[in-house]
């Protein structure tokens, strides 16, 4: 295949003998998986992207939290009327602070995992592509 | 004065602990089983497991009497303990998980690579867990000396002694089988009599009205109100994460996924059980409102007398002792575990065998430890005057809020991080919390708002805590871990591309 290589039979040639770099690279390849599995240095960086990503979206998470609770204190403390409403026999306050917190704090967990997991599997298909 | 049903719902409590704690020792064999249960406990019995650790003797008995006592804001302390929760999932359960450490003292010499940062956050569990566990003493005192009254110091040493033996026995396995079974005891406790409460005060003719005062006009009872209540949000919205018994329970998920998968069913889990306490406020409030304050922690305890009659009386009583016991026995014993794990490894593991001139049974050093770590807030909590469940607690949280906390979440999401900032930051959080727990604690709390700043110090010490911790590190680049990034790549790599 090589034009180095003689034709059989004919007599002896120089051969020149070089290393196949082709194959040489080929067997050193390496793919964006292994990095990240061997934590290599290039793995690393990779990982960094990922944890980037993460960070915005716990950032985010908070601070929906924190304007969805704050907002809800001010409103109560400036708006006297809201305090006075009744739902049934109970208060309006103590129906949103004592019972409707809750799912709305279990909502917001689960949307977390479910974003968190799916920027994870984001990655993991990049990774295993390349 | 004695209720026998009540006495006997709190013996059975202890004798199911001490069951629980005895078949854990047939079934924990490898040393990963007796520390983190082998890591392979699944997301819903982990969850309830955490739940049941996590509800204490503040949230059993201490949030429906601060309720009572201070009125509407309170309801923001049970919502800080679900706040934390969430918190804790965002910013570090995945990572921590997949750091691999058994405990936080194990985290922080993994990132920051250094013996004495180790040994600084060993000392600091120690801190906090007796710091959080003289509430539990104090309430089981309170709990039995309301239903039988025999004296505090009784209760006290029941919950000291059975944890003592569940821990030394079983470990981490029997205390994971142990809480799983009490978070479900303490919902059932907590939720039937209040149903059964609500349902005779409704339906009974001439029974006393809601207290309008309580619901209507939030509190302003206490000085600085807005302050106080704002900073123990922050101290318990923080200070979650950085409480070494929690934590604990997150390593004993398979892998970082399952960790975060588990909180989301905690924040369920609490949800269902803090909807209760309150219940118990109102109801109180409206047939005894004028209640002395230092009587409001027994609260849960006593209104089944005011409004029922036998038997749904003795019923209701003999679940909420039974419950309130569930409730100091779990947190007791989750924080008895993870203070005996660091003494255990740090302490004791390197001396006891020298002392003994000799090898000793394996698991020897974690019952010494156990039993060391009993004894000590045992007798705190009986030379301390009582200064109310609920605040105690937070200000265990306060301290985690103001030292663990800054370390685990710049230590998880920032690779600039230096040994010496963490430890700077460390230092400032526990030197500057510690100094206004111990002021709160003995009394000597001046008034104005130098006092209110010293009662809740979260809104404070955490801040100054991350900032020094950031400044010092940028002021001391040479000082940065040498693996920081493979560290963080570990942290952060999902499990599946490791395999």
């Amino acid at each position: 295949m090589s034009p180095e290589q003689g034709p059989t039979g004919a007599a002896p040639h120089r051969v020149r003998v070089t290393s196949s770099r082709r194959r040489a690279t080929r067997h050193t390849r390496r793919t964006m998986a292994a990095d990240v599995s061997e934590q290599t240095e290039l793995g690393e960086v990779y990982v960094a992207g990922l944890m980037r990503a993460q960070l915005r979206l716990s950032l985010s998470i908070l601070l929906v939290g924190v304007l969805v609770l704050g907002s809800l204190t001010i409103a109560l403390e400036l708006w006297p009327a809201a305090r006075a409403l009744h739902i049934g026999p109970v208060p309006f306050p103590w129906v949103v602070l004592g019972v409707l917190v809750y799912p709305a704090l279990f909502g917001l967990a689960r949307y977390y995992v479910r974003a968190s997991e799916s920027l994870e599997s984001a990655f993991i298909d990049v990774v295993n592509k390349s | 004065m004695t209720d026998p049903a009540g006495l006997g719902a709190i013996l059975v409590v202890c004798a199911l602990t001490l069951a629980a704690g005895t078949y854990g020792l047939r079934i924990s064999r490898a040393t990963s089983d007796f520390y983190v249960a082998g890591r392979t406990v699944n997301p819903w019995r982990n969850a309830s497991a955490i739940g049941g650790e996590y509800l204490s003797a503040a949230s059993f008995l201490g949030v429906a009497g601060v309720v009572y006592a201070q009125g509407i804001d309170m309801l923001w302390l049970r919502i800080g303990y679900a706040i934390g929760c969430v918190v804790l999932m965002v910013l570090v359960a995945a990572p921590l998980r997949r750091s691999g450490a058994y405990t936080l003292a194990d985290f922080a010499e993994l990132r920051l690579e250094s013996r004495r940062i180790r040994i600084a956050c060993s000392l600091l569990v120690v801190a906090i867990g007796w710091l959080y566990l003289i509430p539990q003493f104090q309430g089981a005192g309170i709990a039995l000396h309301t239903v039988t009254g025999w004296p505090g110091w009784i209760g006290a040493v029941l919950v000291a002694v059975v944890t003592t033996i569940a821990v030394s026995a079983g470990g981490m396995r029997s205390i994971t089988l142990v809480q799983a079974m009490q978070y479900w005891l303490k919902l059932t406790a907590i939720s039937i009599p209040a149903f059964i409460l609500l349902a005779v005060w409704r339906s009974t003719p001439g029974a006393p009205p809601p207290d309008p005062t309580l619901w209507v006009r939030p509190a302003t009872t206490a000085a600085h109100g807005l302050y106080a209540t704002g900073s123990t949000l922050l101290a318990l919205s923080l200070g979650t994460m950085g409480l070494p018994h929690v934590l604990v329970r997150f390593y004993t998920n398979p892998d970082g996924r399952d960790a975060r998968r588990t909180t989301v069913i905690v924040v369920g889990l609490l949800g269902a059980f803090y909807v209760f306490p309150p219940v118990y406020a109102m109801v109180a409030r409206a047939y005894q409102p004028g209640l002395a304050p230092g009587l409001s922690d027994t609260i849960v305890l006593t209104t089944p007398d005011l409004v029922l009659h036998d038997p749904l009386r003795t019923v209701a009583a003999a679940l909420l002792a039974g419950g309130a016991f569930a409730a100091f026995l779990s947190t007791a014993s989750g924080l008895l575990m993870s203070i005996a794990g660091v003494v255990d490894q740090d302490l004791v593991r390197s001396i006891l065998p020298r002392l003994a001139g000799g090898d000793l049974p394996p698991r020897l050093g974690l019952r010494v430890s156990a039993l060391g770590a009993a004894v000590v807030p045992l007798i705190v909590s009986m030379l301390l005057p009582r200064a109310g469940l609920a605040t105690i607690v937070g200000l265990a949280f306060a301290v985690a809020a103001s030292t663990f906390t800054p370390l685990l979440a710049l230590g998880v999401w920032w690779p600039r991080l230096t040994t010496i900032g963490a430890g700077a930051g460390l230092a400032v959080g526990a030197c500057s919390a510690g100094a206004a727990v111990l002021m709160t604690i003995l009394g000597g709390n001046p008034d104005g708002w130098l006092g209110s700043l010293l009662a809740q110090p979260a809104a404070w010490s955490s801040p100054l805590a991350f900032a020094v911790a950031v400044l010092v590190s940028l002021a001391t680049p040479a000082t940065i871990p040498p693996h920081v990034n493979r560290t963080l790549a570990r942290l952060h790599t999902p499990e599946s591309l490791l395999d």
